[in-house]
């Protein structure tokens, strides 16, 4: 982009103006606070974790199982007798880690086939909408198991892994029925016609122009895979104890709902903040780098 | 809406018949806002007008000027964040204080409504008798089964469909867009309304296809009482069918005359200016100039025997085109005119290497970019210009205007950062662009204006060859007009040869110094404008001349009474 503002600077004021009025509005800063303070969660759990007196999340008394609110422990306790609030401080970072990785993933390999798809057709679009149906029909948690159990070492990064590669498919038919769509526009036409290079006819015409839908379902996906991470931990083959996790917090909390439901709300009240945040975020965004909205 | 809460507070008068002594419609005052993310915006300022009993009034105007508002506004169909003023007094009621429920029993049975696009005004998944059935029913609830087929097969040969009884099983897709456009207006009538309100009704339609539909309107409108309100921009339509003009623009009614003292004696500067604007055939008038190409030089783009066909193991092949030989000299620019299928798009595509070509030769410059190799044809690309139609999809809506334009002389034209952006300014104001538009976004110009940064973009690299497909079918009169001139002059300046494509034969007659005409695939007539196009050798060419109409009464008149007289005889 840098050889764009040199040779416009008169227009490059009027984009960072538009740019500053949607930083400056209540639906950007809302989320980004909120996102900002789940990241300085996962970055020093410790320090947020000690605010209320009882930082360990690792420090239980099962005398107090399942016990609600008590002084020093705002959130109360889980069925191990371990405070609420550590654990929620504590498994923001593997939650936050899981959900940006495996979608980072998942949507680059989406792009990628999704754009040969859309782009060239033909024999590209065969296979590639082929194998994207044989996923999309395989039973995502029956390969996530299979695969997590062949895997010996289960880290947040090797879930995440597991499950960009199983989730690229829903995205990748997106981008490739978006590509198509963009890749038919007059625009696109002239630019091939010019004898552009295919490379640049991809990442200067079609991709920005196919990639709004996308960026919405990424930004969607963040919260399905924090989810998702959590159903695989439910099924013990997700991240394992002592590993803390939101997933873990709530898969634990459903089987205690009816009698304490406070450990199971906590840590899904969190969960329901990220993925807002991360949505309205990616709204901000996309609508701040609309041309339509720099005017 | 202050005159319409007074008005709602009186007790409606009753339907009353129809008889009643002065206009059927009168619009006073009409005033349309609309609050834009709490922005105004207004769409009508204040226009007033009345239409007669069984009088035909054209609403002409350019795009944003108001007049389809207007008719929305009569049926009370405008979105919810529209703010109306002022009165329309239909029957005695006026309109816009009537309640949801009063309005639905107006509209379809007293206010009938034709659309633009006939494909989507019919139910695809119904057939054509059913759905008329259906609106028989309403209309006439008491009707036996056997009556309502009875009257639908009426309605239908009323618009003149053929065999009418064997086609009611058809459906939509089973006919033409003309044939549709008048089964729409058969299931319209069938309440026989008041007042037909039809918002360009033939704007998607080629001329032929115009011209049956216009002469179903004038048959409807002979046949019964109904006053119809015509809204459209095309000045031939309005002379063909109109009583009365009330011409539009910016929101107010600048001029309001009866058809053929508009067209002779126009009062309002406006006016002059759209009259002025319309492409007439023959206005350019003289002889072709150059008695035919120069064998001597070499045509900068030679077609033979060219074949195009669609479609593969699945479906059945289609041919597009089918055995076409053109050429265009250097610096020449050949018309190629023809209805829609006639496969004059398919030819520019051949040309751009992006139809399938199953047998011939394009040569661009002596190449032939059928046998090219993939560089090759890259290379042949970059010496010819393209120029499409839709001007809301000729530039990418993230680049800059001065960008659209740098870019292919940056990559392709080797120039330097500095150079490119001078040379693209240079061409901007060619096409009558200052610089305060070099920084604004696509969505931020106007149609004729981001034709015209396409224009520019596609002569940026020198072409030697310009494929123009339809490049002002989708402007405004007066935009076009402009944008022409703009053509014109880059042609003129810059020598390129060009290959313009298009429907409309007035743009084409005061553009081309060659013409070929197309049908069906195949090239039925070609040879030098005037020759074409004032001495037509063709039938199906004299066909598309007499069909387009032609911006004035007293020979439309004439000409519709011809069609009459020669549809006579051949039954």
């Amino acid at each position: 982009m840098l050889d764009i503002t040199a040779l416009e600077p008169v227009a490059a004021p009027v984009r960072r103006s538009a740019l500053r009025r949607a930083v400056r509005h209540w639906t950007f800063i809302a989320p980004a606070a909120a996102l900002g303070l789940l990241v300085a969660f996962s970055i020093f759990p410790s320090y947020f974790a000690g605010l209320f007196g009882n930082g360990d999340p690792r420090a239980c008394d099962l005398g107090s199982s399942a016990d609600g609110a008590a002084p020093g422990h705002p959130f109360g306790f889980d069925v191990q007798g371990c405070d609420v609030w550590a654990n929620v401080v504590f498994g923001a970072r593997s939650s936050i880690v899981v959900g940006l990785v495996a979608t980072v993933i998942g949507v680059a390999i989406a792009i990628v086939l999704g754009t040969l798809a859309g782009y060239f057709g033909g024999v590209a679009d065969q296979v590639v909408s082929r194998l994207t149906e044989v996923f999309l029909g395989f039973p995502f948690l029956l390969g996530a198991i299979v695969v997590l159990n062949s895997v010996g070492d289960r880290s947040p990064l090797s879930v995440s892994v597991v499950l960009g590669v199983f989730g690229w498919p829903l995205t990748a038919r997106l981008v490739r029925s978006s590509v198509r769509s963009v890749r038919g526009l007059d625009y696109v036409v002239a630019a091939t016609t010019m004898g552009l290079t295919t490379r640049r006819i991809i990442t200067r015409h079609v991709l920005p122009n196919a990639l709004s839908p996308v960026l919405i379902l990424a930004t969607i996906s963040i919260g399905a895979v924090i989810v998702a991470e959590s159903s695989l931990t439910y099924l013990g083959v997700g991240l394992q104890a002592p590993a803390i996790s939101w997933g873990l917090q709530i898969a634990a909390g459903s089987r205690h709902f009816q009698t304490a439901p406070h450990i199971l709300i906590w840590p899904s009240v969190f969960l329901a903040v990220t993925v807002l945040a991360v949505i309205m975020l990616g709204e901000a965004l996309r609508a701040a780098l609309d041309p339509k909205n720099a005017a | 809406m202050t005159g319409a809460t007074s008005n709602a507070a009186q007790p409606t008068p009753p339907p009353g018949p129809a008889a009643a002594p002065g206009p059927l419609v009168q619009v006073r005052a009409l005033g349309v806002e609309f609050d834009v993310d709490g922005q105004n915006h207004t769409a009508v300022r204040s226009a007033s007008f009345e239409i007669g009993q069984g009088e035909v009034v054209a609403v002409v105007g350019e795009s944003g000027s108001g007049k389809t508002v207007t008719a929305l506004a009569m049926l009370g169909l405008l979105p919810g964040n529209a703010k109306v003023t002022g009165q329309i007094e239909f029957e005695g009621r006026d309109l816009l204080a009537l309640s949801e429920r009063e309005l639905r029993a107006v509209r379809g049975r007293r206010v009938g409504m034709v659309f633009q696009d006939p494909v989507a005004a019919l139910d695809p998944v119904f057939s054509v008798g059913y759905q008329l059935d259906e609106v028989v029913k309403l209309a006439e609830p008491g009707m036996t089964a056997r009556r309502r087929r009875q009257r639908a097969i009426d309605l239908l040969s009323l618009v003149e469909i053929a065999s009418p009884a064997k086609r009611l099983g058809d459906y939509p897709h089973q006919f033409s867009g003309g044939q549709a456009q008048r089964i729409a207006i058969a299931m319209m009538l069938a309440n026989s309304p008041r007042l037909i309100i039809a918002d360009e009704p033939t704007t998607a339609l080629d001329v032929t296809v115009q011209a049956e539909v216009l002469d179903v309107l004038r048959a409807v409108r002979a046949s019964s009482d109904s006053a119809i309100l015509l809204i459209t921009h095309n000045m031939g339509v309005v002379a063909d069918l109109a009583d009365r003009v009330v011409v539009m623009r910016a929101g107010d009614v600048v001029e309001n005359q009866p058809v053929d003292a508009l067209f002779t004696q126009p009062k309002a500067p406006y006016t002059r200016e759209l009259l002025a604007a319309v492409p007439r055939i023959g206005a350019r008038g003289g002889a072709d100039s150059a008695p035919g190409p120069d064998v001597a030089d070499p045509p900068v783009l030679g077609i033979h025997d060219l074949v195009v066909e669609y479609g593969g193991r699945l479906r059945k092949r289609v041919r597009a085109v089918d055995g076409v030989d053109l050429h265009v000299a250097p610096g020449e620019i050949l018309g190629l005119v023809g209805e829609s299928g006639s496969g004059k798009t398919t030819v520019g595509r051949a040309v751009l290497g992006l139809a399938p070509v199953t047998r011939g030769e394009v040569a661009v410059n002596g190449h032939d970019v059928t046998t090219l190799s993939r560089r090759g044809r890259q290379a042949v690309r970059r010496t010819v210009g393209v120029v499409f139609q839709n001007p809301a999809t000729s530039l990418n809506p993230r680049f800059r205007v001065a960008q659209a334009v740098i870019e292919p002389l940056r990559v392709l034209g080797g120039l330097s950062r500095a150079e490119a952006a001078e040379r693209a300014r240079e061409l901007l104001r060619s096409v009558g662009l200052d610089s305060r538009w070099d920084d604004r976004y696509p969505h931020e110009l106007s149609g004729g204006q981001r034709q015209r940064v396409a224009i520019a973009r596609a002569v940026a690299l020198d072409p030697a060859l310009l494929i123009a497909d339809e490049p002002t079918s989708a402007l405004d009169v007066s935009v076009q007009a402009q944008v022409l001139d703009v053509f014109r002059e880059l042609q003129a300046r810059l020598g390129f040869a060009c290959l313009f494509i298009s429907h409309d034969l007035a743009v084409v007659d005061a553009l081309a110094d060659r013409v070929a005409v197309m049908r069906d695939g195949r090239i039925v007539e070609q040879g030098g404008r005037a020759q074409v196009l004032a001495h037509p050798a063709e039938p199906y060419t004299q066909r598309l001349l007499a069909s387009a109409p032609v911006p004035d009464p007293a020979v439309q008149r004439a000409r519709g009474r011809a069609r009459l007289a020669l549809a006579g005889k051949t039954i």
